[in-house]
């Protein structure tokens, strides 16, 4: 059977008198992950999962399974009609999506569904061998998924996407440092372009020295800045956050530095994605912080109804608990060089990745984390050494607030963030300040 | 089941590996969200499939298929095997595998009431009547409440003729009070801040009697806007015993993964301020730091009969008298350290390559009490329930937030404080320990979302804990 054919036999099993959606999914994914240089774990994995939601009188029950033979398949549909038959009416169901036309194009390449092993592993062969005298870490993905949507409002959406993904370190006794490139294409992953980036950071960070903490003024990698925009994301932009009063966004506002930009567009060619959300919601282009303005939050279908406004289609799996969640996130680049960004800093710290960041503050998003893979020196414009990994507690609200931003970098590409990659598109920024509350000795 | 298993396992070894083992896996999770006495989410997922290691000279593959039938299983054998010679383009060092005891059983979580006979409209009172309780309460935004029960199988087939069923039964859930202020939002949890979890059945819920905590958590959440906020400085600390199983479970629990040690989670998690050759002579802790790795625990969450590689459930010494003694190992990783295997590994579903992880990583109780030592502190605070946790790549750098606080002076619980945050390094944080509860206060506190791992891992784990006291710690860090 065909995906559309499981959906469609999914909503026929539900019958009559209930709203329901089905969304069904099938997959591949592969991961060849690395180690004291040398591929220590490889796995792949194929998979179908069917995920109901079904509405009887606005009392809602939902499942998923990848048993999808049968009796089986039956068996999970009755199960999900009959719990919802036994619920309390949710006062917040706000009904289906109607139908309605999912934007064209997709975000799909064959070469990268169909990759073998072998071609991941030359990859990570490539990475390794671009500092052999160095121990190399990482993992090269590749993701394949199509999926389908359908309700019994009489909306259906089909997409299919692909991700490709190298991330890597290179780790001399005292130091490491990070790659990154994340694509829809197995091709543009460039494993000798990416260890390079790793080794030359891992090399330059020898002979690290410990720096007292404080306020600094700093050039963030794309990695942090991804890691500063997802939680934006989450915590912020969040419309059921905002709803309980647990966001800092105020709409048309000016928050942030005039010099930022975020949108969420899964229709921008670099996107990785299918172009429709968890409710079957086309996802649209939303403006977040338009010149420093909040201009907008995301919404799911939830949400929306709340609000009195039309969701921005940012359902995602579990978001009727946690809230929409914005994942094809695109901070405005400059047109500076980043080595001009370093240039103008007279004393500051370059950090090339966050690691381990957790919120302290969800309404102020203050975040404490740590620095890694490369944290270095500036002085007079110019790095001058490494320094070991620092401690930081700061509101990433207020570290782009109005005047604080001093310069974007013209290299934004697919950066990896905390909660993964694929999800940010972000170019390295120079901040003024950045509050940095422990060194290495704590 | 064990016959889709076999065919997977056949069809590696007939592809040219020297070691092969295959779990079925069927595990059903049912997830109940209320919030504010509304329903806000049931689901019930079931996820089924095969997941096949092949192992081929210093080489390992793994391959997944959700589909069970003869052909599809004997196909992932197949693929595993390929995926494992790919490897060979980057291969490593010799590899063999630790001996373990080969067996032949079944092993079932102890339990005395299968969540799966509890009516749902049970279950979904308790949470409405929890979150209406603290939504009365004046200044609550919003009160959440949440339950979960996983049902897991599995099947496993190695061909060193392992044939191990096991039936594992996790139970757990929780609630909290939001209050939200100006520029702050204070939150308060019960039973801990992710909700406890534990192996058995409808029981774990009943014995925490949620109704009869929900009007304080409420309180206390409001009462927290309006607390003073915790002045930075360097005191003594008391820990409560959930906030002390977090601090156990990332400055300790990670550091002995033996996987992290040798460097195989160097780019993603991170890897261990402990290096091996200090084994038997690292000082980890103060001599009343005495950690274990205990699979075997009744009713902790990181409780089963046998790990993913069929070695079985067992105690394992890690800090002893404050010596750091002992990893958490698998058959491969042991091998290369010249250790026996401690029986740690496991997969997350069907679809995970097992993986060093946790078990019930615990601090064996102490002699005193949390009211002795209340009334030993002079100038100290004391603070309950996670808020947020960070620590850096080696298990050093650490700091944690709580939910709430007390200011301990002269031997007395005083003033309530918020935002009460702590920050130290690993080995001068516990070699400061200097009083720790007794059995009487030792709880074995569950974590059901550790993650590890590419693509990422949740595993549940266990972390016993009384309360303790520790000295010279840096409180109060803000941004």
């Amino acid at each position: 059977m065909t995906l559309e054919d499981i959906a469609t036999h999914v909503l026929d099993l539900v019958g009559d008198g209930a709203e329901a959606e089905v969304t069904a999914r099938q997959g591949t994914s592969s991961l060849t992950r690395f180690a004291n240089s040398f591929i220590h774990q490889n796995v792949g994995e194929e998979a179908t999962e069917v995920s109901l939601r079904v509405a009887l009188d606005g009392r809602v029950a939902s499942g998923a399974t990848t048993a999808i033979d049968a009796e089986p398949l039956e068996r999970f549909v009755t199960r999900t009609v009959e719990t919802a038959r036994t619920q309390p009416e949710d006062p917040d169901w706000p009904g289906l999506a109607p139908p309605q036309r999912i934007p064209d194009g997709e975000h799909y390449e064959d070469d990268t569904a169909a990759a073998r092993p072998d071609e991941r592993a030359a990859r990570v062969r490539s990475f390794v061998d671009a500092a052999p005298d160095l121990r190399a870490a990482g993992y090269c993905e590749t993701e394949a998924y199509q999926v389908t949507f359908v309700n019994t409002a009489g909306h259906t959406a089909s997409g299919r996407a692909t991700r490709a993904t190298l991330d890597g370190i290179h780790q001399t006794d005292s130091s490491a440092g990070s790659g990154h490139s994340a694509s829809s294409a197995l091709r543009a992953l460039d494993g000798t372009a990416v260890g390079g980036v790793a080794a030359e950071r891992a090399r330059r960070g020898l002979n690290a020295f410990d720096t007292k903490p404080g306020a600094y003024e700093v050039v963030l990698a794309p990695e942090c800045v991804a890691s500063i925009a997802i939680f934006l994301a989450f915590y912020g932009f969040n419309a059921k956050a905002h709803r309980e009063g647990a966001s800092f966004a105020n709409v048309g506002e000016a928050q942030f530095d005039e010099r930022l930009s975020i949108v969420d567009d899964v229709t921008d060619v670099r996107a990785i994605g299918v172009p429709f959300d968890q409710d079957g919601t086309p996802r649209r282009r939303v403006e977040l912080v338009s010149a420093g303005v909040t201009t907008s939050l995301a919404h799911d279908r939830r949400t929306a109804a709340g609000a009195g406004v039309e969701s921005t289609g940012h359902a995602i799996p579990g978001s009727e608990v946690h809230g929409p969640v914005p994942t094809s996130l695109f901070v405005a680049a400059g047109d500076t060089d980043v080595d001009d960004l370093i240039a103008a800093v007279e004393r500051g710290l370059y950090v090339s990745t966050f690691h381990y960041c957790r919120v302290l503050e969800p309404k102020t998003v203050v975040v404490t984390g740590l620095t890694r893979n490369g944290t270095f020196m500036i002085e007079n414009g110019r790095i001058t050494g490494a320094v070991t990994n620092l401690r930081f507690t700061e509101s990433f609200v207020d570290a782009l607030g109005s005047g604080r931003i001093a310069g974007l970098g013209n290299d934004a590409r697919y950066a990896d963030s905390e909660f993964g990659p694929g999800l940010v598109h972000a170019p390295t920024v120079r901040l003024r300040s950045w509050n940095f509350t422990g060194g290495a000795a704590g | 089941m064990f016959d889709y298993a076999a065919a997977a396992v056949d069809a590696a070894l007939a592809a040219g590996a020297k070691y092969a083992d295959a779990r079925v896996v069927v595990a059903t999770v049912e997830t109940l969200n209320v919030r504010n006495g509304a329903v806000e989410g049931v689901d019930h997922t079931e996820t089924a499939g095969v997941g096949v290691r092949a192992l081929i000279g210093s080489s390992w593959g793994f391959h997944a298929t959700a589909e069970l039938s003869s052909r599809s299983t004997q196909r992932a054998g197949e693929q595993a095997a390929a995926i494992a010679r790919a490897s060979a383009i980057v291969p490593g060092p010799p590899l063999e595998l630790t001996d373990v005891p080969v067996s032949v059983t079944t092993y079932e979580t102890p339990h005395l009431e299968d969540p799966a006979t509890v009516p749902l409209g049970e279950k979904v009172d308790l949470l409405i009547g929890v979150t209406e309780t603290m939504s009365a309460v004046a200044g609550i935004t919003t009160a959440t409440g949440n339950l979960t029960f996983w049902d897991t199988n599995k099947w496993f087939v190695s061909s060193q003729d392992h044939r191990i069923h096991q039936h594992l039964i996790e139970s757990g859930g929780g609630f909290d009070a939001t209050a939200v202020g100006e520029s702050e939002t204070q939150r308060r949890s019960y039973p801990q801040s992710f909700g406890q979890f534990e192996t058995g059945g409808y029981e774990v819920i009943r014995r925490w009697d949620y109704p009869g905590h929900a009007q304080q958590v409420a309180e206390e959440a409001v009462a927290l806007l309006s607390a003073p906020q915790l002045e930075e400085g360097e005191k003594q600390l008391i820990l409560e015993s959930s906030q002390l199983a977090l601090q156990i479970h990332e400055s300790v629990g990670h550091a002995i993964e033996l996987d992290r040690i040798l460097g195989w989670e160097a780019a993603f998690a991170g890897t261990s301020h402990l290096e091996l050759p200090r084994l038997n002579e690292h000082r980890y802790g103060s001599e009343i730091m005495n950690i274990t790795a205990d699979a075997t625990l009744p009713g902790a969450l990181g409780t089963f009969g046998f790990d993913d590689e069929g070695t079985p459930a067992q105690r394992v010494d890690i800090v002893r008298d404050g010596l750091w003694v002992g990893v958490l190992s698998g058959r491969d990783s042991a091998a290369i350290a010249g250790l026996a295997p401690g029986g740690m590994v496991r997969g997350d579903g069907f679809n995970r390559l097992p993986m060093v992880r946790m078990t019930n990583v615990g601090l064996v109780p102490g002699d005193s009490s949390l009211d002795a030592i209340v009334a030993d502190t002079q100038d100290g605070v004391y603070m309950s329930t996670n808020r947020s946790w960070s620590i850096d790549d080696k298990r050093l750098n650490f700091q944690f937030g709580c939910e709430i606080g007390w200011e301990v002076k002269n031997g007395k619980l005083g003033r309530m404080v918020r935002n009460p945050t702590y920050t130290g390094i690993t080995p001068q944080f516990w070699g400061n320990m200097d009083l720790l509860a007794g059995g009487d206060e030792w709880v074995h506190w569950g974590t059901p979302n550790c993650g590890k791992g590419q693509p990422i891992q949740v595993a549940h784990t266990g972390h016993s804990a009384a309360p303790a006291r520790f000295s010279g710690v840096r409180i109060g860090v803000q941004a």
